[in-house]
């Protein structure tokens, strides 16, 4: 089945300047940096794991055509092993985001077998179900505290003392760094030779493989290197907000990074992160309004299906005349 | 009394008869959820939220129904309700329930899905998963997450003693509801000419409309169809599992599942897959209770190694 997203465009040739990406990246790594002498540093580290999850499920969706309805068990995964070594056994936070990362890279691994077995409708359908199988993982295992969670991780002095983590500026640092790590990462898989086999498998699957493309070989490396970047971003997080819960794991934290990358602009690079900052925000703001939250989260849902498929940057970007 | 791997005969007619039951849900919605496929060519995610909503007005229609209005008060605008009383039990709910909530996806059906014609599956599922949040943060913020008692008419209470087994009249009744249900719905479209008119129009919907038959409304009556199944499924979990905005919400992801093993493609498949796996559920709680919540899943992930196109599912 070809994936023909609103998003889709022919591969990056003549006429398709990256010049207006790099300017968007430059201007949003350069605000990240004053961000947090104007705004609540907890805000902006929170917004910026989901960010990066947003991005690393945009990996999948924008420029492989799956969409995966179980991310949040790869966020849950890292941010469950982080905390796990940081709590349990006392283990420094770097090394638990190595081996949250690690054993959510194994757990993307396994279940990408699985998943990309279906395509289209079914892949949905099936990431969903696995991640729910590991929800409930989650909730018979003994080390994870069912409803309790793990707390407190923890966030200590790190590299021999040269990093206080319990330091909000040099903890939001920290987090930047990662997240610039794992975001120009992406940006550099997307515009990559791999990158471009995906998104020509995206375009046309069979075309592909006629082509002599392994589809499968590409689809598995795309859906382990989204699980392994979705990892990073639950164990940083678990050492932001010092704590993994049962909700990181549940199918409504997959809904959420869905929404972010469906508000930024599925198939853009600087769409999710937009969309991460807004829902994360409108969260934040709503957050005594209890289960209204939800109303206006389905509410936005239902207008960007079926008003604003590009999402923000993707309708801007078609406004300016820009080929993204 | 003769024991079976090492459990009393109670627990093991006790679960299987649970199992039949919640196979029954499973088979109605995923049937459901097969029908809508066939015809609109989308994963409908609000089904579990309808499956709740048919237990809603199931419950609505015996207590009455509180109509909220805003007013002002002091000059802040709040809200008050009006209360609309009404007595009709569930033999009443059986048919009421399905029919407005069957009105009510068509609405949505003529208002939004419509609208998705023609574009990607993914954007179906992801306005229903939409649709989904909506109906259910609703009703929680009215009704709380604690759930309402639903009761039973008199008829139905009570059960026989088998001399093995207590087996309440309620549970044979959703059984043999829910087959007549899944059976009819079987043959009206297996073994009708509606159903071979509806086939055809799932196969070729240009070419049926040649022929002067209104396809568009054919397809809102389907979703109309596969939204009534779940509300009738809704009514039958009523007395069973309390009326609670976040029944539908788990039970959807295990439907899912179901649906992957068993393959959209068929009918008859989506129905037997669905009994089929409730049971083992049952089977499973008695032998290994820890592993209930996740053997369906398992069993998806077998399946998705051994036949990845489903039991029942043609390879596509």
């Amino acid at each position: 089945m070809a994936a023909v997203l609103d998003t889709a465009r022919p591969a990056t040739g003549k006429g398709t300047s990256r010049r207006p990406e790099i300017i968007g990246i430059a201007l949003l790594l350069a605000a990240l940096m004053v961000a947090p002498f104007f705004v609540y540093p907890f805000f902006l580290m929170d917004a910026l794991c989901f960010a990066l999850m947003a991005c690393a499920f945009n990996l999948l969706v924008g420029y492989a055509g799956l969409l995966s309805f179980g991310h949040a068990m790869f966020m849950g995964t890292g941010s469950y092993i982080c905390a796990w070594l940081a709590v349990t056994y006392g283990q420094p936070v770097w090394l638990g985001i190595i081996a949250g990362v690690a054993a959510a890279t194994l757990l993307g691994a396994l279940t990408g077998v699985l998943a990309i077995r279906r395509q289209g409708i079914y892949f949905s359908m099936v990431t969903l179900a696995l991640s729910q199988l590991i929800y409930f993982v989650a909730v018979e295992a003994s080390f994870t505290h069912g409803e309790d969670g793990l707390q407190p991780v923890a966030q200590g002095k790190i590299f021999g003392g040269l990093l206080d983590l319990s330091q909000p500026l040099q903890l939001y640092f920290c987090v930047l760094v990662i997240f610039a790590a794992g975001f120009l990462l992406i940006y550099r898989i997307i515009n990559s030779p791999f990158g471009e086999v995906l998104k020509a498998i995206r375009e046309n699957e069979p075309r592909a493989i006629s082509l002599g493309y392994k589809a499968d070989h590409y689809k598995f490396m795309a859906f382990t290197l989204s699980a392994a970047l979705t990892g990073l971003a639950g164990a940083t997080k678990a050492v932001v907000v010092q704590h993994a819960s049962l909700s990181d794991v549940y199918w409504t934290t997959s809904g959420s990074i869905i929404l972010m990358t469906l508000v930024g602009g599925m198939g853009t690079i600087l769409g999710p992160v937009l969309g991460a900052f807004i829902i994360e925000g409108m969260q934040n703001y709503l957050a005594t309004a209890g289960q209204w939250v939800s109303v206006i989260q389905g509410l936005v849902f239902v207008v960007c299906v079926l008003a604003f498929r590009k999402g923000i940057i993707g309708e801007v970007a078609a406004r300016l005349g820009i080929r993204l | 009394m003769f024991q079976f791997m090492h459990y009393p005969p109670q627990l093991w007619f006790g679960q299987l008869s649970l199992g039949l039951i919640n196979g029954s849900f499973y088979a109605l919605l995923s049937l459901g959820l097969a029908v809508i496929f066939g015809m609109l060519n989308i994963v409908n995610f609000a089904h579990g939220a309808v499956y709740m909503l048919g237990a809603f007005c199931a419950w609505f229609l015996l207590n009455g129904f509180d109509i909220p209005y805003p007013v002002l008060v002091h000059g802040h605008l709040a809200l008050a309700s009006a209360h609309l009383p009404s007595h009709l039990n569930m033999w009443w709910a059986l048919f009421l329930s399905p029919l407005f909530v069957g009105i009510f996806g068509m609405i949505l059906q003529r208002t939004m899905l419509r609208r998705l014609d023609g574009l990607e599956p993914i954007y179906g599922l992801l306005l229903t998963f939409g649709l989904a949040a909506i109906i259910q943060g609703l009703l929680q913020n009215a009704y709380g997450s604690s759930g309402e008692p639903y009761d039973i008419p008199g008829v139905l209470s009570g059960g026989h003693n088998l001399g093995f087994m207590f087996l309440p009249n309620y549970r044979i009744f959703v059984v043999v509801a829910s087959s007549i249900v899944c059976f009819g719905t079987w043959f009206a479209i297996e073994r009708t000419r509606f159903g071979a008119t509806l086939r055809a129009a799932t196969e070729n919907p240009k070419l049926v409309q040649a022929f002067g038959i209104n396809v568009p409304l054919m397809i809102t009556l389907t979703y109309g169809l596969g939204v009534a199944i779940a509300a009738f499924a809704g009514v039958l979990a009523a007395p069973i599992y309390q009326v609670n905005p976040t029944m539908g919400a788990d039970l959807i992801v295990v439907v899912f599942a179901v649906v992957v093993i068993g393959g959209m493609g068929s009918i008859l498949g989506s129905i037997i897959s669905g009994y089929m796996l409730g049971l083992i559920e049952g089977v499973t709680k008695v032998i290994y209770p820890q592993a209930s919540g996740v053997i369906v899943f398992v069993i998806m992930a077998v399946v998705l190694l051994m036949r990845p196109s489903g039991l029942f599912g043609r390879a596509s």
